[in-house]
């Protein structure tokens, strides 16, 4: 494995680690941001299990925060902004 | 060697050869004239005859997407498809190939619509030609069992990690009964080895497979590799052939069959069930009307088989491709790579394109000894084609 690309028996092959950042800082690619609440959120979980890009770590030992959004590889896509039972997130454009 | 034949649809021999080779996981959806291929198999399952998992699908990019993964994971795989199947799995073909994963599938050749048409030509196949599949093609029912078996072996060789696929007419083979001689399980496994494959997706040792590349020259390289494997499947395909003809006796040759060919000044050129009749019309024409004609059966597309038609026809006097799929616009498919490969090589002998049972109209060897006979005419009259490509209807025959 060499970051992206794999080779094997001599082939060059598109294979590669699910690591963090393997395909780049995808962060860049963001036109809306979610932005969270901590006041509204209710510890659901619903933002960390749909998240598709894996960048929603939940806190368990800090309430008060209790996400983590890495916006380095967060594309904004808005699917923890939907599926959020409270509003607790919000998608804000980026500038 | 007391050999006891059985008969077999073309579709049947595939159903059988998937069973021998020990495949693990069947994916596919119906469409004729391919259905009675997993329809046999998901017999043979069920009467606990073969030891499968059958994955039954919503399309057919979901059945080619199936059998990838299994393959992925470490099992031999199968599927089978026909025309517009074919083309809707068309996508998955390349994430198999760009994969290097061997995977084995039949197609059973036919039409494109519109009109909706179940009868046979080879432009769904022929459709596939860039995806960096390996594509056979067979004459009768005893190549397609032994093809589908061979085409494991040579698939999972360590020079070629690639997918391929076995083509047989839709109906003219594919629901056609002829004799077939089934190897034995013992012959079988003494010819196949375990499976082998570039890499294995295994359950807790996560891999991704087409990540974004970070350098686009390395992905070129990529689509180069699968070329660099095209050219050394050439020898694996040679080198598997003589394997199988020593423990069945059936040896076909390896990219090519020519029949008559030593003393052959004119050559037909054809792949596919068709040849059978093309075989009849080389006789024909060298009994009745005495002219020394031979016959070059392509049997793989891919790799094409530069080499041997160059080879033969370096010194022939002309040659008459028949093709049954081609590009509006352009020509036949066969023809167009012969003629690229011939020219380049420096071969001047004028080649004829013959486009003829397009759409599934039925061409009988008469029909190629007639066209045969008027080409060969032509090039001793005026040495050369008025029209190098021609749309051959039997009309007021």
């Amino acid at each position: 494995m060499k970051g992206w690309y794999a080779v094997v028996d001599e082939i060059i092959l598109p294979l590669s680690r699910p690591t963090v950042g393997v395909a780049g800082r995808t962060g860049t690619w963001r036109v809306n941001r979610p932005v969270f609440n901590s006041e509204k959120c209710i510890k659901c979980r619903l933002c960390w299990l749909y998240c598709p890009d894996n960048v929603i770590d939940v806190n368990e030992a800090n309430p008060s925060n209790f996400i983590t959004i890495d916006y380095n590889y967060c594309k904004g896509c808005g699917v923890c902004v939907d599926v959020c039972p409270t509003k607790a997130l919000t998608l804000v454009p980026e500038r | 060697m007391g050999l006891v034949l059985t008969t077999l649809t073309g579709n049947y021999a595939v159903s059988y050869a998937v069973k021998l080779s020990r495949v693990k996981v069947v994916s596919a959806y119906p469409i004729t004239p391919q259905t009675t291929i997993v329809e046999k198999i998901a017999q043979l399952i069920e009467d606990g005859e073969m030891d499968a998992e059958m994955i039954r699908v919503e399309s057919e990019h979901s059945a080619l997407a199936a059998a990838y993964g299994a393959a992925s994971a470490g099992v031999r795989a199968f599927t089978a498809t026909s025309s517009h199947g074919l083309l809707y799995m068309h996508e998955m073909l390349w994430w198999v190939a760009g994969s290097r994963i061997p995977l084995v599938m039949a197609v059973a050749t036919r039409t494109i619509g519109p009109p909706w048409n179940i009868w046979t030509d080879h432009s769904d196949l022929m459709d596939q030609r860039d995806t960096g599949w390996l594509i056979a093609m067979a004459e009768n029912n005893q190549e397609v069992l032994d093809e589908t078996i061979k085409m494991f072996k040579i698939t999972e060789d360590p020079r070629v990690y690639l997918p391929g696929i076995v083509g047989l007419d839709a109906f003219i083979l594919t629901h056609t009964s002829e004799p077939v001689d089934i190897p034995t399980q013992e012959v079988v496994d003494q010819f196949l080895p375990d499976r082998r494959q570039p890499y294995v997706f295994k359950a807790g040792d996560p891999l991704i497979m087409g990540n974004i590349p970070k350098d686009l020259e390395l992905n070129m390289r990529m689509r180069e590799d699968i070329d660099k494997a095209m050219e050394r499947a050439k020898k694996v395909i040679d080198e598997v052939d003589f394997e199988w003809g020593k423990l069945t006796g059936r040896r076909y040759g390896g990219l090519t069959e020519c029949y008559r060919c030593e003393d052959a000044k004119h050559f037909i050129i054809g792949m596919g069930a068709w040849v059978g009749d093309m075989r009849e019309a080389v006789d024909k024409l060298r009994s009745k009307y005495g002219v020394k004609v031979g016959l070059i059966k392509i049997r793989y597309v891919r790799p094409f088989p530069r080499e041997d038609l160059i080879k033969w026809l370096s010194n022939a006097s002309s040659a008459v491709v028949f093709d049954r799929s081609f590009s509006p616009g352009s020509g036949g498919h066969l023809f167009l790579e012969t003629v690229a490969h011939a020219s380049v090589a420096g071969v001047r002998t004028p080649i004829k394109n013959c486009l003829a049972g397009i759409a599934g109209v039925d061409v009988t060897y008469e029909d190629i000894v007639d066209v045969v006979l008027k080409s060969i005419s032509e090039v001793e009259e005026v040495g050369t084609f008025k029209e190098f490509i021609e749309w051959y209807y039997r009309g007021g025959r």
